[in-house]
């Protein structure tokens, strides 16, 4: 299965993945600062904000810009709960 | 009629009036003297109170919150000595939790040309909350926005957390007036309303800081970042008190308890390790002495060895509050972990434990489950369990003892970033 790497800047932590893992699989199982509520990318808690890579992560949904520009998210901040990881990139809490 | 001025000798409950304490500026709030639980997770020895407040401008009225529910009656009798709903201008909502939007609904259909104020993040909850009357309109207001009641002006600071994830606060900048919505209140109920008239109520003001605000602490410093630099006359919170006098030793003491607890010694560039046990045998104990000693020999680590047979809770939570890691050993009786630990693993919701190091250990007879399921809760308290627990069948050899050592130590490394961070880990050796 294809592969990819996602590194956690807060606590300076990579994790080899296979393609497809949402984030926030990987980031609560390690303990990164990316907090989630209701993990259905309704609430907007689990904003995180992605410094490399941003093409490497699947597209948002309707519904993910929605929820997104409700919270009045800024340019490379995605749900954790929603996006999956298709290739290398790194992200950090909002 | 007039709203009834301020002596001495006041009564709110006597009367459904609004109480003017600034020029234009009125409480007409609800009292629950009787309430004695809150939010299942508070207690309150005198009641509550739901303050809402009403501003008069040259261009219009704003009512600032709403009551519960069911206290609608005397607001809106107080509302009504004061004010007519088609003057009604601006309606703002410091967060939506019930005891403050209850009576939101029925005073938007009675004055529907006001506009609600209320933060980006409550749009969402909102809906929730209002089921069937979802296209009440409103407009969404963060830091640096403001709206004009003509010779008045009402400022909106973001103040996330505090403690919904919608919480804002507003300030009637020529009053020096800051409607602080849960920030600053108590669950107090006193008819004399003035915090230079009702009673003692120090320990309900602390006591509500503990249990709503400090799992926020972060989030309370962000938010007096905001407010200390405002000229401040007066503190109108939702709950208890409006703080008149001296407002600004409030703030001071918001900062001292969103400040350390512990004044102890453990120096600023240590990283302190504490480990929980409980041992019927001694060989959990065992383990938790050998862990002890390997962490122990990493530099820039204090370790701190406690037997839960001999703690109360209370402590405890303050200490967990400041460590950096935090191990708990149990053994495995009847199939989990012991009712000690799982007493202090369910006492933390008060506490942020959001990145703190985890990990579990303990001696078992023959299934080990405990050491897993602690492990569980940690996760999901948002602790980073960066290795999988320690688990030793009955008494520890020396060689399991070893082990012990090793185990302590490399999370003691981990806690001062000599390993773990900067590698890469595979996602399946994840617990
Ligand atoms: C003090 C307090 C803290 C809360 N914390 C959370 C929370 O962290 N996450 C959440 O989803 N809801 C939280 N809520 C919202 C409640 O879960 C929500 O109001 C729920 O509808 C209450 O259900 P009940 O009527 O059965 O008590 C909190 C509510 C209160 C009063
Ligand atoms: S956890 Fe609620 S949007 Fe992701
Ligand atoms: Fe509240
Ligand atoms: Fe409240």
């Amino acid at each position: 299965m294809a592969k990819a790497k996602i590194t956690f800047e807060d606590i300076e932590q990579t994790v080899n993945v296979p393609a497809g893992t949402r984030v926030i699989e990987v980031s609560e199982k390690i303990g990164a600062g990316i907090i989630y509520g209701c993990r259905e990318g309704d609430c907007g808690t689990c904003m995180m904000h992605v410094t490399e890579g941003w093409n490497n992560l699947t597209e948002p949904s309707v519904l993910e810009e929605k929820v997104l520009k409700e919270n009045m998210a800024g340019r490379h901040d995605r749900l954790a709960c929603q996006a999956q990881i298709l290739g290398d990139c790194t992200v950090k809490p909002t | 009629m007039r709203g009834i001025a301020v002596s001495r000798s006041i009564d709110v409950s006597a009367h459904r009036q609004a109480v003017e304490f600034a020029d234009g500026v009125y409480w007409i709030g609800a009292l629950d003297p009787t309430l004695r639980s809150f939010d299942i997770i508070l207690t309150t020895a005198n009641g509550t109170t739901y303050n809402s407040y009403l501003v008069k401008g040259s261009d219009g009225v704003a009512v600032i919150d709403t009551v519960k529910e069911n206290f609608s009656d005397e607001f809106f009798a107080r509302l009504e000595s004061e004010a007519r709903y088609e003057d009604i201008k601006v309606i703002v909502l410091n967060h939506l939790e019930p005891d403050h939007s209850g009576a939101l609904p029925e005073l938007m259909r009675r004055a529907p040309q006001a506009q609600l104020y209320i933060s980006q993040r409550a749009t969402s909850m909102l809906k929730a909350l209002l089921h069937g009357d979802e296209n009440l309109p409103y407009t969404t207001v963060t830091t640096g926005d403001s709206v004009s009641l003509g010779d008045r002006t009402l400022q909106f600071l973001h103040t996330p957390f505090l403690h919904w994830p919608d919480t804002q606060c507003t300030y009637l900048e020529e009053e020096g007036i800051l409607f602080s919505g849960d920030v600053f209140g108590c669950h107090y109920c006193d008819k004399r309303l003035f915090n230079d008239l009702v009673g003692d109520f120090r320990f309900s003001f602390d006591y509500y800081y503990a249990h709503i605000m400090r799992p926020f602490k972060k989030h309370v410093m962000d938010a007096l970042k905001l407010i200390e630099p405002l000229k401040l006359s007066q503190i109108a919170p939702t709950h208890g008190p409006i703080l008149r006098e001296r407002p600004r030793r409030y703030v001071t003491h918001y900062r001292e308890l969103s400040t350390s607890s512990l004044s102890q010694g453990i120096g600023s560039d240590e990283q302190s390790m504490i480990i929980f046990y409980m041992s019927s045998y001694g060989n959990t104990a065992r383990m938790a002495e050998a862990i002890a000693e390997g962490a122990g020999d990493v530099d820039g680590v204090r370790v701190s060895l406690y037997d839960l047979e001999g703690g109360e809770t209370d402590p405890f939570v303050d200490l967990i509050e400041e460590a950096d890691a935090l191990l708990f050993g149990s053994p495995t009786i009847n199939g989990d972990a012991v009712k000690p630990v799982w007493d202090l693993l369910s006492s933390l919701a008060v506490v942020n434990l959001k990145g703190k190091l985890g990990a579990a250990f303990g001696s078992y007879g023959w299934s080990g489950e405990a050491v897993r399921m602690i492990e569980d809760r940690m996760r999901g308290l948002k602790m980073h369990i960066p290795r999988s627990g320690m688990r030793v069948k009955l008494i520890p050899t020396a060689e399991e003892l070893e082990a012990c050592h090793a185990f302590g130590l490399e999370i003691a490394e981990v806690l001062v970033g000599k390993s773990g961070s900067g590698g890469v880990i595979d996602f399946a050796d994840l617990a």
